[in-house]
Order: C-alpha cells, then sequence, then structure tokens
C-alpha cells in the first residue's frame, strides 16, 4: 500500500489542489484589483497597472477613518492576545488535575465557541444597555472577543499539557527545583511553540472579529466594522486596497509566527540536550 | 459568559415600548415570535443553507484530509500542506467574502467567461446576491473547520489496523467504508457542530452575500435589534440557541469531547 502511487493519489491530488485554488482564488482577484488603474471599476478587465487607489486609500476625505480603527484593532488584538495566552496556561495548568466544578467549567468554556455569536454580541450589548455602562471597543468589546480567543487557546493548552510528560517536572523538583522554578525553567520551554499558536489565535480571531464586535464597540469601529461599513457605501477599489493591505498584514503576522516556532524547533535540534551546561 | 446569556434570557421576558424596556414577565415575544409565519419560513431557510453548507463542506473537506493524512508522506510536506490549508482561517472572513464579488458580479470572471466561451448569452444573474452565493460563501469559509477535526482523528488511526484489513482481503472501498468512516466519527462530528453552529448564528454573511434580499435567523434578529426591539431579539435568540443546543446535543453521542484533545 506504501510503495505505489495508484490512480487513487492523483485523483485527490487534483482534488486537493482544486481545493486550494478554491481557497486562495478569490483573494487573489482582489489582490490583483487593488492595483487596478485610476479609471478601472471593481471588477476585470484591469484598466491598466497603478497604486492609485493606495494612495487614496491615505485620503481621507474619500473612506471612513481606516488608520484609527486599524490602530484600535491592533491594539485590542494585543491586550487580547496577552490576556489569552495568560489565562488558558493558567487554566491548562489547573486542569491538569481534577477539581471541584472542573467538569462543569469545562463545558461552559467549549460551549462558549458553539454558541451563535450573534448571541454573545447581543448578551454583551444588552448587558451593557441595562446597566447604562458605556459599550466601548475596549471594555466590552474586549470581553466579546474574549469568549471566542479563550477557548481557543484554553482548548489548546489541555491538549498540550494532555501530551506533556510529567517525569520532567517530577525530574526537575528532584533535583531541587522549587515550583515557580520547575514552571520557569523546564514547563514553559518545553509548551513555548504552542504558547505561540496560542498567542496567533487570540491575536488574528481578535484582529478579524467581526459578529461578536459590531454591537459591542460602541461608537468607534474596530477596522473589521470599518470594512464592512465600506462595503456599503465605497464604490471604487480603495475597498480592494484596504482589503489587500489587511490581508498582507496578517499574512506577515502569521509568517513570523511561523518562523518564531521553526526557529526554536531547529535550536532545540541543535542544542537538544544541555545536559552539563546548566542554565 | 454566563452573563450575557442569562440577560437575554430575562430581557426576553419583558415588555417594551416605543423608547424603552420595561421590566416584566411576559410570554408575550415568545408568542409573537413563535406564533408568525415568518419566523417559520425563516428557520426552514436557515436550515437550508446549514444543511447545503454541512453537505458540501463534508464532501470536500473529507477527501481534503484524506489525502492529508494517507497520501502525502512525508511529514514536512503534511505540515506544509496542512499550513496552507489553514492560512486563510487565520485571515479576515469579511475580506474573503468581498472577494467573491468580482468573480460572481454580473460583469464578474465567471459570467465573462461563459460568455466568451459561447455557454451563455446573457450574464447568469443567479451567482450573486443569491442562495447560490451564500452557500458558496460559507463552504468556503467553513470548509477548513470540517478537515481540521477529521484530519486529527485520521491521524490516530493505526496504520497497522489498515495493513491488517488489506492482508486480509479487503479492497480500498471497504477499507474506507469500514474502517476510515468509522474511526473518523468523532471527527466528523466535531466538524460539524463547528459548521452547523457557525452557519445558524451567521448574519453577515447572508447579509453580504444575499444582498440585503435573503433571510436567514441571524438577520432576522439584526433587523430586530437594528429597530431597537430588544426583547423580541431575545426571545428570538433564546430559541435560537435552544435549536442550537438539540442540535449540538445530537451530534455530540457520537463524541466525547475530552478524550479528543
Amino acid at each position: 500500500m506504501r510503495e505505489r502511487r495508484g490512480k487513487e493519489f492523483y485523483v485527490l491530488a487534483i482534488f486537493f489542489s482544486v481545493f486550494v485554488i478554491f481557497l486562495y482564488g478569490p483573494v487573489s482577484a482582489i489582490l490583483i484589483l487593488s492595483f487596478q488603474g485610476p479609471n478601472g471599476g471593481l471588477t476585470f478587465p484591469m484598466n491598466g497597472v497603478s497604486i492609485h487607489w493606495f494612495f487614496a486609500l491615505f485620503g481621507e476625505q474619500l473612506v471612513g477613518d481606516f488608520k484609527a480603527a486599524f490602530l484600535r484593532s491592533l491594539q485590542l488584538g494585543l491586550v487580547v492576545m496577552v490576556v489569552t495566552i495568560f489565562v488558558s496556561v493558567l487554566t491548562g495548568l489547573a486542569f491538569r488535575k481534577k477539581f471541584f466544578g472542573s467538569t462543569f467549567l469545562f463545558y461552559t468554556t467549549v460551549s462558549s465557541l458553539i454558541v451563535p455569536s450573534i448571541l454573545v454580541s447581543l448578551g454583551i450589548g444588552l448587558l451593557y444597555n441595562l446597566m447604562e455602562w458605556e459599550a466601548a471597543w475596549y471594555s466590552s468589546g474586549m470581553g466579546a472577543h474574549l469568549t471566542w480567543t479563550l477557548p481557543f487557546g484554553f482548548l489548546i493548552m489541555i491538549a498540550v499539557f494532555n501530551r506533556f510528560d510529567s517525569s520532567y517536572e517530577e525530574a526537575a523538583k528532584d533535583l531541587g527545583a522549587s515550583n515557580w522554578q520547575t514552571i520557569r525553567y523546564v514547563v514553559l520551554p518545553i509548551i513555548a511553540p504552542s504558547l505561540i499558536g496560542v498567542a496567533l489565535f487570540g491575536f488574528t480571531l481578535s484582529y478579524d472579529e467581526f459578529a461578536r464586535t459590531l454591537m459591542t464597540s460602541g461608537v468607534k469601529n474596530t477596522l473589521p466594522l470599518e470594512i464592512f461599513g465600506m462595503t456599503t457605501n465605497v464604490t471604487t477599489p480603495t475597498l480592494y486596497a484596504l482589503g489587500t493591505l489587511t490581508t498582507i498584514f496578517s499574512l506577515v503576522v502569521i509568517l513570523t509566527a511561523m518562523g518564531i516556532v521553526f526557529y526554536m524547533q531547529k535550536r532545540r535540534e541543535r542544542f537538544g540536550t544541555d545536559a552539563g551546561k546548566g542554565v | 459568559m454566563i452573563v450575557p446569556i442569562a440577560t437575554i434570557l430575562i430581557v426576553s421576558f419583558w415588555d417594551y415600548s416605543e423608547f424603552m424596556l420595561l421590566p416584566d414577565f411576559v410570554w408575550t415575544n415568545y408568542y409573537e415570535t413563535l406564533s408568525s409565519f415568518v419566523t417559520y419560513k425563516t428557520y426552514l431557510n436557515t436550515f437550508k443553507y446549514t444543511i447545503l453548507t454541512w453537505f458540501f463542506t463534508l464532501l470536500i473537506g473529507f477527501p481534503v484530509a484524506y489525502f492529508l493524512c494517507f497520501h502525502v508522506r512525508t511529514l514536512r510536506w503534511q505540515i506544509v500542506l496542512f499550513l496552507i490549508c489553514t492560512i486563510p482561517f487565520w485571515t479576515s472572513n469579511i475580506i474573503r467574502m468581498i472577494s467573491w464579488i468580482p468573480f460572481l458580479g454580473r460583469n464578474g470572471v465567471f459570467n465573462s467567461m461563459l460568455i466568451s466561451l459561447g455557454l451563455t448569452n446573457e450574464p447568469l444573474e443567479f451567482l450573486l446576491f443569491s442562495d447560490f452565493a451564500i452557500v458558496l460563501a460559507f463552504v468556503h469559509l467553513y470548509t477548513l473547520f470540517m478537515v481540521v477535526p477529521i484530519f486529527n482523528s485520521m491521524m490516530r488511526i493505526d496504520r497497522s489496523v489498515l495493513e491488517a484489513a488489506i492482508d486480509a482481503g479487503a479492497n480500498g472501498w471497504q477499507v474506507l467504508t469500514n474502517i476510515v468512516i468509522p474511526l473518523c466519527k468523532p471527527g466528523i462530528a466535531i466538524g460539524s457542530i463547528f459548521v452547523v453552529t457557525l452557519v445558524m448564528g451567521d448574519y453577515i454573511t447572508v447579509r453580504m452575500m444575499g444582498g440585503g434580499l435573503r433571510a436567514s435567523v441571524g438577520v432576522m434578529m439584526w433587523n430586530e435589534i437594528s429597530l431597537l426591539l430588544y426583547p423580541p431579539a431575545a426571545a428570538n435568540a433564546v430559541v435560537l440557541l435552544v435549536v442550537v443546543l438539540i442540535l449540538v446535543s445530537l451530534m455530540m453521542r457520537v463524541v466525547d469531547l475530552k478524550k479528543e484533545l
């Protein structure tokens, strides 16, 4: 079965390639169209090639204030990321032992993944409305984002700790490490690549989050809301230019994260053992 | 997490006037929601999207996961191809939706292609702002949620089981239906849960790809919210939540979530 590649392989390989084209095709169209000439419209054919629309994007009179929206999304994403990492590591550690209510807490957390996002949005929006707090992207918006990123981080950490070999910790303790030292020098370095993964989830899910933000962001928009607003009233390729820019930004973030993980693994292979070197 | 849901639950029983919410305990919101013909029609429509999307994501997701798992031989390629599939998940959904517009529009790529091939004389109208576009966008956005869990369960299948089956004389199809698919059931269930809940609760895709003409439960709720009719929206939300929870608990019979991690 392993030696020969039959018809099945080629059929599936073609299927897979079509799937990848299906995934990336439309987005690449946006990319190409954002370089539309100054007289071009929203669809093909291309009417010359220019970066006119990128300039138009930075001229504020045409579109909304996307720079401020971008900064808000960026800050929000970073804060959500930090909170997500912190909380998921702690809960991950806590969930290694069963404790009172752990099953309940587990299912509550997971259930927030399956509750439709519009419900979370509505719920938080209503809550703020009733309490007469003012909804804003950094308070209610952040809460809404955390209901989405935390369960992801949490599940990843549980998966990580399920596979974690606790004899490393025991070895550290036998050598006289304190609890904190064990976590700092043994546990954290081992799970570091997964932490990058959690960070990536936390940031990108928040950065692109739309449905949960809609009713919770208050007066000021985050970037996805801004883009959505543009779809209804902007009829030039500036929309595509913005799309291209944020997609490239996301890609840079993703590739950076992957680069770090890759680098860590390489380092591990090279310095696989630090026996005798001390810390 | 619990507090917002509780808020919805409470508000769903409230009365309302034109300008404000009146704390109360009335069933009218539910009565109005559940007695309206529109509600049922909308739910029917939403189920239609859900079932279609579920069907297509499974149809696409399973072979993709199968290919990645059993036909890609080196770990390195597996990782690379897997990442190629997952990267779009980390970029903006909105942008991925917008990007269909130049494809499907009246003067879009598909229509120009069809015309130049002589297949049709006039641009097809049904491509954009239609049920077709909505399901297409859903499939495009959410197939990944199907691929990843199925791939995860497939990777756990012990290869020696497959070899044993082949040694015992099973052909490829028998291996697939008797071993691979049953062992992938938890993955399929988890993927289905994701897809179903995402589609059921969606409003933005339906609004954008449907051009504001198509209804789903999410859109209906959103309309109520934008008219500041919070209690009916909340009642609607509770109904939706119940429906989703019933669906999920049906699917959960197949999986033990804690074991899957």
